[in-house]
């Protein structure tokens, strides 16, 4: 309704100016000086200007027509501005460019019927729950170019990219597009890069959310790629470089578009995408729930929405979450349930690298980032994959003001080739160095494991840590009893005796907590109260890194 | 009652007893008798196998000791043990509880060898009550009405076939050592004794480590009505008045109440009277239970005695202000009764709902495990009362029984005493596991059950085709849609509450007015809502309802008003596509709500086709394969067993939904599962 409403109250102003316009006469008169050789030739000119903006105007909120809408809505899939709609709060959107059109003269091209009002994307900006977002929907449906990106479909985005930088909010970029315009050639190729300038530049300055919608291959791929956010609708998106086709000739592979390029590929796979959605209703709906947790822009702080969860609740269950036997293992699901506000996490990827758990919460209505090791996926351990996940969820928090709290439980690095041939060190840095350069609140909760290196990398006290707890059944040690026992007493008898021995000393909260490195041994049941207090405290938190021109992550 | 809520003041009379009781056993029972014990000054010692080290049993305790691994074989069945966790505490007394050691003889001779003692009846009392074919004997000496039947042991199936014909179908086969409704089977026919006969021995077999089974004429349509029965050790016995315990699924009681609404004084105390000549019989000490059934002309026949407490016996309590465990304590400890039979009141009415971890959809109860993330107990209406051993986060697991709860409503009233039962369902709050309060809440307010007019077979002719929740009346529908509506409303006006964020639109004003859809069992229904204060009026199908709620989003429990109606909603889930799981009259009802426009689109949505089901077996709970029938390529006749599962003691054959071959097996015996597991693929 939000379109509809644009154009009623634009063709009340038109109405007004047509008023002008039915007396031409009185126009003719004013005017008259410099055109009076042409008195009619005005005044119909003014009158077609107005037909033809409203036949523009009509043109591009039809949507191609009722038969190319209804075609759509035969694939499951939803119109472009019914997308948008959805998206945004009743009557919010403000559309620009809806009379911008292709500038392409070969093949044809320049040919009326082979022109649309709006080209193949609709751009504006409006309001999630109260709060201002720029928005671009690709319309894959109705140009007989596939959504296509022409220059001037890039020139839209830019648009609202610049002006989202300039005020600060959010752009969610709702994806479905056939990839570049083959017609305009180097026009479309240069489109794409001026998008993902616009993206770089963006980075770290505003949220940039993605949905695919449908497809997006080719270069199109890499404007997601680049935002902070990758979600998408399962079986109707898919992302690639090249498709199922070019795939069989180059390499001879058989493989569909869904497992090529699919949300189930993309988000258990190669983590490209972040999560999926059943269908786009519900993608959408989901979408103006994730945005809820975020801040408009790198200059505010995270929100806070009215919370009916008492933040000093006691939460019992978490005193028996972690199992007494070392080796069995629990579910870091529980724990995050059990503190967060009303038992909500907005989690980011939970089927890829399930080892590390990522999302969005809130405490006390404030949205935190949530980083907590898994036990019952691998033991928890961190690999290639959880420490490159973990570390971009650690740098998007870094970079909007969200504040990390990390769970620890974890029993050290995964060994073995497969990790050093594909470069754990290297990507292992990646977590660490999130951890470090973050400057955000920081509170860790240490709730079993924290061996070895991995007990430094996970938002240790020696990285900055700003409150730092250990549970009564935290182990912070160099490595677990057996392997330390082997290395310290080895050759000795009564190995058995030295492991007793070790895990007196060592598996317990008592060796890090006297030194410091934990601020305090705390009853589970007491997390949320205690990180809800620290949170208020921390709030005025301030802390900057030196002046640098970026740091150099090792990427 | 004083021992209503078992306050400190009901032990009145200071008596030396025992220093240091252990309790055998785990879970509420446990928790239980720890209580009595901490009000009469009694220490406690609590025994707990390894997976239940954390478990409120042992936190109860003033000391605990691990005695072995979870299956219970190994731990809460290992005398050894138990024995020396005993002598190393120093315990003088040991409560069996119910289950477990608590009817087993050898176990009350190897206490007393050591000089411990056994809160419970003597030696010979258990082994003659124990053996159902002595007992009945017994029963029948001491002049106590009896079931037509074969007082001995069967040998096979086919000697079981001829008893059966002998004494008439349906015919009831059951465990010599059995109880709990384990090792039981009723048979119809030549095929069902033999059929029922090979489970029945496995059954009580791996329960009891006895597979010695009996046969007796099945009374049809019997009412289950049982007595209490107190003795001490000089020769005094009383009867402390009936339990109706005839709301039961595969012999599992369920609902119990006390007293019966079906006895008068006469048979009461005929009852009564036959129980305690039975307990003076074989010289019974301690608390027991003396079970009948009643058949609809009042005529009541002896169907065993139970040696030991019982799980039901907080309502007994209710109705007579007895603490039953301070008898039992007292008796153990050589004490006579403190009462004579004159002294036994019936004080109001009590009902107990046993709250279990089970899906009630299917066969009234398949036991659900799985950690308890949210747990609160409606203790805070009074006259409740619910005896547990469990908390938030404990974990129901597959060893021990899934009960989590037995929860106890009095009042001066039966219906008093239903009202609150009623109000304290809704006000359960149980998330992590699936539970059966669905089905307690549709018994206890049938019309039936209301008007007293049950039997054992009330299940089965209220829910002949298996139960399916409770069935919403049109005004019923209107307010859980309305409910619905409003909750959703509610959250949406806050998810666009910030607190001190300058950049919300300022022209932006608050929504008074919304168009919506909501959609539950596939009707949908267009609404509009309007907004005053913290009440919503919904105007559905022309019918406007006023919902008002304090609309506190993060508690569990949702009191609202309906249209002047006051009800108690809970929130099971909520989602940002608008889905909303309510538990309204009990049962959990999923509904949609959507903005107008959203509901409008919805349409074009693809559906997502579900799996064929009748070609593939899977577990319904988690459990042990204890035999696998088929191999692939064999081809099943449609019901033909194809594997059988053993989840809490009680074996359940899967057969197949259809006559196929079979494609694939994917379990093998041995194997554990967990519900859903894919078993055995059929072509």
């Amino acid at each position: 309704m939000a379109a509809l409403k644009v154009v009623r109250s634009g063709s009340r102003l038109l109405n007004g100016f047509q008023s002008l316009l039915n007396n031409p006469r009185k126009v003719t008169c004013g005017v008259a000086a410099t055109v009076t050789k042409h008195p009619r030739w005005y005044c119909v000119s003014h009158l077609s200007v107005q037909e033809r903006i409203e036949r523009k105007r009509k043109a591009a909120l039809s949507g191609g027509g009722q038969q190319r809408i209804e075609a759509q809505h035969r694939r499951g899939k939803l119109t472009a501005r019914e997308r948008v709609e959805l998206l945004l709060d009743p009557d919010s959107f403000v559309e620009y460019d809806m009379f911008v059109e292709h500038r392409c003269s070969d093949f044809g091209m320049e040919a009326d019927h082979n022109k649309y009002p709006g080209d193949s994307v609709v751009t504006g900006q409006g309001r999630i729950n109260g709060r201002l977002v720029y928005v671009f929907s690709q319309v894959k449906d109705f140009t007989v170019f596939g959504g296509s990106l022409s220059g001037a479909h890039a020139q839209k985005i830019c648009k609202i990219m610049d002006q989202a930088m300039m005020v600060g909010a959010p752009v969610i970029g709702l994806n479905d597009s056939g990839g570049a315009r083959i017609q305009e050639g180097v026009e479309s190729l240069a489109g794409y890069a001026d998008i993902f300038l616009r993206n770089v530049m963006a980075s770290g300055v505003i949220p940039q959310i993605s949905l695919i919608m449908g497809p997006c291959a080719g270069g199109a791929v890499y404007s997601p790629a680049l935002t902070d956010f990758t979600f998408m609708v399962k079986d109707t998106s898919y992302l690639f470089i090249t498709g199922p086709d070019v795939v069989k000739s180059v390499t001879n592979e058989d493989v569909t578009q869904e497992e090529l390029g699919g949300a189930k590929t993309h988000t258990a796979v190669s983590g490209v995408a972040h999560k999926a959605f059943e269908n786009d209703i519900d993608a959408l709906l989901n979408l103006r729930e994730f945005f809820n947790f975020l801040p408009l822009s790198n200059k505010d702080s995270a929100p806070i929405t009215e919370c009916h969860d008492p933040s000093d609740r006691l939460v019992p269950g978490l005193d028996t979450v972690v199992p007494l036997e070392t080796t069995k293992a629990y579910d870091m699901l529980d724990i995050i349930h059990g503190i967060a506000d009303e038992r909500e996490f907005f989690e980011i990827m939970p089927n890829y690298a399930k080892n590390i758990v990522v999302g969005f919460a809130r405490m006390n209505g404030r949205t935190v980032g949530i980083v907590g090791n898994q036990p019952k996926v691998a033991s928890g351990c961190l690999d290639i994959n959880s420490s490159v996940k973990g570390a971009r969820f650690v740098r998007f928090c870094d970079a909007f003001n969200i504040p990390i709290i990390t769970f620890v439980d974890v029993p050290g690095f995964l060994p073995g080739t497969a990790q050093e041939y594909g470069g754990i060190i290297r990507h292992g840095a990646k977590l660490l160095f999130a951890f470090a350069e973050a400057t955000v609140p920081k509170i860790t909760v240490i709730t079993r494991k924290a061996y070895g290196g991995a007990y430094d990398v996970m938002s240790s006290k020696h990285l900055r840590g700003d409150v730092n707890y250990a549970w009564p059944s935290a182990e912070v040690a160099v490595m677990g009893a057996k392997g330390a026992v082997q290395i310290i007493f080895r050759g000795k008898e009564n190995q058995a005796e030295a492991e007793a021995e070790y895990v007196e000393k060592f598996a317990n909260p008592f060796p890090a907590a006297v030194r410091g490195f934990v601020d305090d041994i705390i009853q589970p049941s007491m997390t949320r109260k205690r990180i809800c207090r620290d949170l208020e405290v921390l709030a005025s938190k301030k802390q900057a890194n030196p002046w640098k021109k970026h740091a150099n992550i090792p990427l | 009652s004083s021992a209503f809520v078992l306050g400190p003041n009901c032990c009145s009379s200071v008596l030396q007893t025992f220093d240091k009781i252990l309790i055998a056993n785990r879970g509420e029972i446990a928790c239980r008798v720890m209580k009595t014990c901490k009000k009469m000054g009694i220490k406690t010692v609590a025994v707990h196998s390894d997976v239940d080290s954390s478990a409120v049993h042992v936190k109860m305790a003033d000391e605990a000791v691990c005695v072995g691994p979870a299956p219970t074989n190994k731990s809460y069945l290992n005398m050894d043990a138990i024995l020396e966790a005993a002598r190393q505490t120093g315990a003088q007394a040991v409560h069996p509880g119910y289950g477990f050691l608590s009817e087993n003889k050898e176990f009350a001779r190897r206490l007393a060898a050591h000089g411990v003692t056994f809160i419970g009846p003597d030696t010979h009392a258990i082994q003659a009550m124990g053996d159902k074919i002595e007992s009945k004997l017994i029963a029948k000496k001491a002049k106590v009405n009896t079931i037509p039947g074969f007082d001995g042991v069967v040998k096979d199936a086919e000697e079981a076939v001829r008893i059966a014909g002998e004494i008439g179908y349906p015919v009831m086969i059951k465990a010599s050592a059995g109880g709990g409704g384990k090792g039981m089977r009723i048979a119809w026919n030549d095929e069902e004794t033999r059929e029922g006969f090979r489970f029945s021995s496995q059954e009580a077999a791996s329960s009891f480590g006895d597979d010695r089974l009996l046969i007796e004429k099945f009374i049809d349509n019997p009412r289950h009505i049982e007595i209490q029965v107190l003795a001490d050790k000089h020769g005094n016995a009383l009867w402390l008045n009936e339990r109706e315990c005839s709301i039961q699924r595969r012999n599992q009681k369920v609902v119990e109440e006390a007293p019966s609404t079906f006895l008068d004084p006469e048979t009461r105390c005929a009852m009564g009277e036959q129980a305690v000549s039975l307990a003076k019989a074989v010289q019974y000490s301690s608390a027991g239970t003396v079970e009948f059934l009643v058949d609809s002309k009042k005529n009541f026949y002896f169907l065993e005695m139970n040696t030991r407490l019982q799980v039901e016996h907080p309502i007994t309590e209710c109705i007579t202000g007895l603490d039953l465990v301070q008898q039992m304590i007292r008796v153990a400890k050589g004490y006579p009764l403190q009462h004579r039979q004159a002294d036994i009141p019936i004080n109001g009415w009590a009902i107990e709902s046993r709250v279990y971890a089970e899906d009630p959809y299917k066969s009234f109860g398949l036991p659900s495990i799985g950690r308890l993330s949210q747990y609160q107990e409606p203790v805070n209406i009074p006259a409740v009362r619910v005896d547990s051993g469990i908390q938030e986060g404990s974990d129901i697991s597959i060893y021990y029984d899934p009960m989590i709860s037995k929860l106890v409503t009095y009042g001066s009233t039966r219906a008093e005493a239903l009202q609150r039962m009623e109000e304290a369902l809704d006000n359960y709050v149980i998330r992590g596991v699936t539970h059966n309060i669905p089905l307690l809440r549709e018994i206890i307010t049938h019309p039936r059950f209301v008007s007293g007019d049950i039997s054992t077979k009330f299940l089965q002719e209220v829910y002949p085709e298996g139960f399916k929740g409770h069935q919403l009346s049109d005004s019923e529908r209107w307010e859980l849609l309305a409910t619905a509506v409003a909750l959703f409303v509610a959250a949406q006006l806050r998810s666009q509450r910030f607190l001190g964020n300058l950049r919300v639109s300022s022209s932006q004003q608050e929504q008074r007015r919304w168009e919506l859809s909501v959609e539950l069992e596939k009707g949908v229904h267009a609404v509009t809502v309007s907004r005053s204060g913290s009440t919503y009026a919904v105007d559905l199908d022309g019918k406007r309802v006023d919902v008002s709620s304090e609309w506190n989003l993060a508690s569990a429990l949702l009191p609202v008003t309906v249209n002047g109606t006051q009800r108690t909603v809970q929130c099971l889930s909520r989602s940002a596509s608008g889905e909303i799981d309510l538990q309204y009259l009990g049962t959990s009802y999923k509904l949609r709500v959507l903005s107008k426009l959203a509901a409008a689109l919805n349409k074009h949505m693809p559906e997502k086709v579900p799996e064929d089901t009748s070609s593939i077996l899977r577990s319904p709970m988690p459990g042990s394969v204890v035999a696998v029938s088929v191999k692939a390529g064999d081809t099943v006749a449609e019901g033909q067993e194809i594997c059988v599962i053993e989840a809490m003691k009680m074996q359940n054959s899967m057969t197949a939904a259809k006559t196929a071959k079979v494609k694939s097996v994917h379990c093998n015996a041995g194997d554990t599962v967990g519900e859903g597991d894919l078993l055995v693929e059929l072509e």
